[in-house]
């Protein structure tokens, strides 16, 4: 056993210019962005979600929800816009959930191989990575604004522009907490899981559908669940922000939790689980 | 291309201090890797010479892909050291895997887009800037024959077809180590020939280190290096010949036939001692 001899390096650079990880970040979100153009489902039944909700849900809701004047609205407002943002944040729970869970099973295994490859750092890949699946989130999301846009959901013009940072930090911090959840739970392995433990109680315990003071009228501890999940603070962001507000306490919350799942998932993550779970029989 | 007489570097020759030019391509020391209860490798060492065409044989289930896994860092090393023209993959991964092209067994190539698009993502990945990718990327598809179709889908390519992109795609960032694992599954008697031909040519012609699995015996050459694995174990490692001469045989099937049959042997021998 010759071979455990330690030979000296061939020459090679080392470390990266910030102008590669640039390019390779670019190259990330580009090549998801394709991939997303080309998948037309995927983006019409990532549409037809919320577009149920605002059509169906709300119209009925409509007349027995009353909604007080509370900020960042300045008048009276309808159900519909009240769950607007919501909504968005819906749209980019699902979407951070499902691309988190393809990373980390086999499903796109694949693409996680040649992505891993890549000599960059590890945990700057997964970033990108997450990075490009909120990059198609908030394609999906602004979307929705446009054909909100015909059911009189019309917030101010400047405040498509002011989502936008809120849109960021939100989808990364649902992705992130996809990535951390598919790591570390192994029983999470399948959506219909993750939707019945972490999609619905995150969404319905949030201030997504009703604002707080209302459900604090009918339970203090709901409000409080409520009052602590991360999704409700992304929820309030995208809210304020979509009125050129910014709610510092939420953006605080959403800045946190995303550095905190980042940090976890990015430890957590390991591409071996997707290899074990398919038995020896898939090693060769 | 190396001939027999070259000085050998491979683990059954024991060399104190090996020169620059000789440190290898990729050696692999001591290593072993288990999936909870089930030990996929064990004990592995080898070593690929630079511009050598090292054969991994093995049947389905002898632990190559694990050892790909390995050493493409997807799966960390639990024990042994991994190294790639001297660069640690546990740590300096950075370095080695600037180093090294890799085609895997499964296509991993991007049905949806072009051909031209698949490299350039793979292009990004290393930070190489999308001028230079370009221009890589046109040169690489003109020498595998597929320039004209450059903006097509890879979806409307054949299956030979779409492994020369991997091997282009593998081969953009220059690295002087190659590992392609069962490249020629699936492909047709031409394809295949046409992918190991490809192959050789980029070990003669511009001096990279390959590193082949497979379990197809014809797809291995005379002057080839040649590491037998089994169970997750070497049975035997070096010049094809040697190999087949240690193994008292007269060709690649019958030297494999009796390393695997003398293996279960000795391992059911083993057994049954253990259990006495």
């Amino acid at each position: 056993m010759t071979v455990t001899t330690v030979h000296s390096p061939a020459p090679a650079r080392s470390g990266f210019s910030a102008g590669e990880y640039v390019t390779c970040l670019i190259g990330i979100v580009w090549r998801e962005g394709l991939r997303f153009l080309h998948q037309r489902e995927r983006f019409v039944s990532a549409l037809v979600r919320p577009l149920v909700w605002l059509f169906i849900f709300a119209a009925g809701f409509r007349q027995v929800l009353g909604i007080s004047i509370i900020p960042p609205y300045e008048t009276y407002i309808l159900y519909e816009v009240y769950i607007a943002p919501g909504l968005m944040a819906m749209i980019q729970l699902f979407n951070g959930m499902q691309s988190s869970l393809s990373m980390v099973y086999d499903r796109e295994m694949g693409n996680m191989r040649t992505l891993l490859v890549s000599p960059l750092p590890r945990g700057y890949l997964l970033f990108c990575k997450l990075l490009a699946g909120t990059a198609v989130s908030v394609l999906q999301v602004y979307a929705f604004l446009v054909i909100a846009w015909f059911w009189d959901i019309t917030p101010p013009p400047m405040g498509y522009l002011t989502v936008l940072p809120a849109l960021i930090l939100s989808g990364l911090m649902l992705g992130a907490l996809g990535m951390l959840i598919s790591s570390g739970i192994k029983q999470l392995e399948n959506f219909a899981g993750v939707m019945n433990f972490v999609i619905f109680p995150m969404f319905f315990a949030s201030s997504a559908l009703y604002p707080l003071w209302r459900v604090e009228e009918g339970s203090p501890w709901l409000a409080y669940l409520c009052e602590t999940n991360p999704f409700t603070h992304a929820v309030e962001l995208i809210r304020f922000a979509l009125y050129g507000k910014l709610n510092w306490v939420s953006l605080a919350v959403v800045g946190g939790c995303t550095a905190v799942f980042m940090i976890g998932a990015i430890l957590a993550y390991d591409p071996s689980r997707g290899f074990v779970r398919r038995g020896p029989g898939g090693e060769a | 291309m190396m001939t027999q007489n070259a000085p050998a570097l491979d683990a059954t020759s024991p060399t104190a201090q090996p020169a620059p030019d000789q440190i290898p391509a990729l050696s692999v020391a001591g290593v072993s890797h288990s999936y909870g209860a089930r030990k996929a490798l064990n004990d592995v060492s080898f070593a690929v010479r630079p511009a050598s065409f090292t054969a991994l044989l093995g049947l389905n289930g002898a632990g190559k892909s694990t050892l790909f896994s390995l050493i493409t860092r997807l799966f960390a090393v639990q024990s042994g050291q991994i190294n790639i023209f001297g660069h640690d993959i546990g740590r300096t991964p950075g370095e080695a895997l600037r180093l090294l092209g890799v085609v895997f067994q499964p296509r991993t190539v991007d049905l949806d887009l072009s051909l031209r698009q698949n490299l350039l993502y793979h292009a990004a990945l290393h930070g190489i800037a999308r001028r230079e990718a370009l221009t890589r990327s046109e040169e690489l598809l003109a020498r595998i024959g597929l320039a004209d179709r450059a903006g097509n889908k890879v979806r409307d390519l054949s299956g030979g077809q779409m492994r020369r992109l991997e091997i282009a795609r593998a081969l953009l960032h220059r690295p002087r180590l190659l590992l392609l694992d069962e490249a020629t599954v699936g492909l047709d008697v031409k394809a295949r020939a046409d992918i190991v031909g490809h192959v050789r040519q980029l070990v003669t012609e511009q001096g990279i280190g390959v590193l082949w699995a497979t379990h197809l015996f014809d797809e291995i050459a005379a002057t080839d290096d040649l590491v037998v694995l089994h169970q997750g174990r070497v049975l035997a490692r070096g010049l094809v010949p040697q190999v087949i001469a240690e193994a008292g045989a007269s060709d690649v099937n019958a030297a494999f036939a009796r390393l695997t049959t003398q293996a279960s042997q000795s391992s059911a021998s083993s057994l049954r001692s253990a259990e006495s």
